[in-house]
């Protein structure tokens, strides 16, 4: 089936279709319209869910952790400020190893006060232990949240899983999107996994551990992150299955075979970095495009393998890391450190604050970085 | 609220035991005996959810617990909100799957629910979550080495509040904890205390006999903290009841009782002398101090005994 859906609608389908026990979440924009959309679900039936409807995000979290502990399938949205207020528990979700599944309406962190995308709040958790994803466009929020719930629940990883994608470009822009027939036949089944707290079961959980305990919880975290890249190929070859749509490396390129040059970004500005290097193809010039989808754990040998020989990456980073390289750029440069790979890293911090960024921009970046030495710079436009 | 199975004596409190022995609470805690009565006396399948605190902090050292029911911690200023997400999905796993619904327990400390579980504890009562919330006040931040809370009475010494030349102790007043919690329009409210076990077990059972969200406000004293001996804790406790700066009283469905009367209470100073905590309060240079506590014990006596006439 085929729908007209914003974003937000087509996350709030994915979930309908996931079937959550329990949905605890805070009004934010540019999130809002997912959860008022869920509140429809359930209020038609369509969705046979609890919603939580809490007095804060770090509330929400917290509910939901209380939630999952019992063996419930659950879901939640934010943005920005609200995804920094909820931080602390984010981090526990991950540390108890429960399978949340999240929504993230990327949004600039204030002050000024801004509602448009910036990826500054999706990168403060990218050391927590979440399986991180980037969608960029309604489409994929379906896809990769349907997969998300695939990822978070396999007992070979049980860790929380983010979807994120960027406010109003996609977030609130109708696309047409097609949806999963059946979802059951991507999802785990109920009791694919045992949660740590049963009612008839006397255990206790989220313990005093002294430094040898913590940092063999720690130590299994960092192993159940290892296998998401294979756990994630698969759920997204069973998609592929059902759908011809392929996510399964967790990264998309587009004419990188022959190019010189490779973008790399993600998010709604992949649409215009393609429209470029059509537009410097046309040229003679050889670029290629890079989009990650599966930001954490990071695909450093698939990114290194197409950056590998290339005399140039640039990255779009939307958002500005101060004091250093932005997140995503950083993790490109580690790929090519990794594999020893000599290429010259430009970075350049794009569409901060939801400033819009053209095809014509993304052309300028290219003449720009080819006159400047490898760094990062602030892109104020053409 | 139905008909609740009061009882009379100790002796009626089922012998069987859900917390164990060999955790790390302070001798003299009162803390162990309000949570081995609240597993005796709430009936059935239960779940506990924790917030950080002493009581957390000692009774689930890994690999060890004291606690023969489920439990959980999930950081310090949410517990309510845990409550709720598990409450939620208990509801939920029942309703598809058939699962066995627990009754949902809440302990958290003075500064987990006065202060920084405040937000959270207010969300869970206006939505309804079917949950006993327990509040364990030893009256300032004990787990972190004393120091002074929302719940902290006023004169106190703590660490962040010590009475020197120029400041005796804490000055500002202790919130009311049950009147905070009938605004949201609750059912049942109580005070518990350690040397009134029965008293205790009854609000317990009553509590638990609710549909909906109940808060149990339990007075715990704490020797490390209030600077006293270990022996003399239920003393303690019994003197805060007979001075009436501890009422023992209880809310239901908009009627207000006095469940142990104080007609003739013994001077406050017999509380403040046992404790060092309050100790300077006795210097003359304080007198006025302690005077504004009594005129503030006694104001909130007869505020009591006027709601529960009204009753």
């Amino acid at each position: 089936m085929k729908l007209l859906l914003t974003g937000n609608y087509a996350a709030a389908y994915a979930v309908r279709d996931a079937q959550p026990d329990v949905i605890s979440a805070y009004p934010i924009t540019p999130q809002t319209p997912i959860i008022e959309k869920l509140a429809e679900f359930i209020d038609s039936g369509e969705l046979k869910a609890k919603f939580v409807r809490v007095e804060s995000e770090h509330s929400a979290m917290a509910a939901l952790i209380g939630a999952a502990s019992v063996g419930a399938r659950t879901y939640t949205a934010t943005s920005s400020q609200g995804l920094l207020y909820m931080y602390e528990v984010v981090w526990w979700a991950a540390g108890a190893r429960l399978p949340i599944v999240m929504g993230l309406v990327t949004r600039a962190l204030g002050p000024p006060w801004n509602i448009w995308s910036d990826h500054a709040d999706f990168f403060t958790v990218r050391s927590s232990g979440w399986t991180m994803l980037f969608a960029s466009s309604a489409q994929e929020v379906y896809d990769l949240t349907l997969i998300a719930y695939c990822v978070a629940e396999h007992r070979d990883v049980l860790l929380p899983a983010l979807v994120a994608w960027d406010a109003f470009e996609v977030s609130h822009t109708y696309e047409p999107v097609e949806l999963v027939e059946d979802a059951t036949r991507l999802l785990p089944p109920k009791g694919a996994w045992a949660p740590p707290l049963a009612a008839e079961d006397p255990a206790s959980l989220g313990n005093l551990a002294y430094p040898e305990e913590y940092a063999e919880t720690r130590r299994l975290m960092v192993e159940a992150v290892r296998r998401v890249p294979l756990v994630f190929a698969e759920a997204a070859g069973r998609l592929r299955e059902l759908t011809g749509r392929d996510y399964s490396r967790g990264y998309e390129c587009y004419r990188c075979e022959d190019a010189e040059t490779v973008f790399i970004a993600m998010g709604s500005v992949y649409g215009e970095v393609r429209s470029a290097v059509d537009a410097l193809r046309a040229r003679g010039v050889p670029v290629g495009a890079l989009k990650v989808w599966l930001y954490r754990p990071f695909p450093y040998e698939g990114v290194a393998r197409v950056l590998d020989g290339k005399k140039m990456a640039i990255v779009l980073s939307r958002t500005t890391s101060l004091g250093a390289m932005g997140p995503l750029a950083t993790d490109v440069a580690t790929a090519l450190a990794l594999k020893g790979c000599s290429v010259k890293l430009v970075e350049f911090s794009a569409g901060v604050g939801g400033v819009d960024v053209t095809e014509d921009d993304v052309v300028a970046m290219y003449k720009a970085a080819l006159e400047r030495e490898g760094g990062t710079y602030f892109w104020r436009g053409r | 609220m139905g008909e609740v199975k009061q009882i009379r004596t100790l002796k009626e409190i089922p012998r069987e035991e859900l917390f164990a022995p060999g955790h790390r609470l302070c001798a003299g805690c009162g803390i162990p005996q309000l949570v081995r009565l609240v597993l005796k006396a709430v009936p059935g399948p239960k779940v506990v959810v924790n917030a950080t605190g002493c009581l957390e902090v000692a009774t689930t050292i890994f690999p060890y617990t004291s606690w023969g029911v489920p439990w959980v911690h999930i950081a310090f200023e949410n517990a309510a909100a845990v409550a709720s997400g598990i409450e939620a999905a208990f509801k939920v796993l029942e309703r598809k799957y058939g699962y066995k619904r627990p009754k949902v327990i809440v302990f958290a400390g003075d500064g987990g629910t006065f202060d920084i579980g405040f937000q959270a504890l207010s969300g869970a009562l206006e939505r309804g979550h079917d949950m006993i919330y327990i509040c364990y006040d030893n009256e300032a931040y004990m787990n972190t080495g004393i120091q002074r809370s929302g719940a902290t009475p006023k004169g106190a010494h703590t660490t962040t509040s010590p009475a020197g030349k120029v400041i005796p102790g804490k000055l500002e007043r202790k919130k009311n904890l049950i009147e905070i919690a009938v605004a949201h329009g609750i059912r049942y409210a109580a005070t518990m205390n350690p040397a009134y076990p029965v008293d205790m077990y009854n609000k317990i059972a009553k509590a638990a006999s609710v549909q909906g969200p109940t808060v149990l406000h339990y007075f715990t004293p704490c020797p490390t903290g209030w600077y006293f001996d270990p022996s003399r804790s239920i003393e303690v406790a019994r003197l805060a009841v007979q001075t009436r700066i501890w009422p023992l009283y209880e809310y239901e469905e908009g009627k207000y009782r006095i469940t142990v009367p104080v007609k003739e209470p013994k001077p406050i100073e017999e509380y403040f002398k046992l404790q060092g905590r309050f100790r300077h309060l006795l210097e003359p240079e304080n007198r006025w101090l302690l005077e504004e506590i009594k005129r503030e014990v006694e104001e909130n006596w007869n505020r009591l005994l006027r709601l529960a006439q009204q009753s």
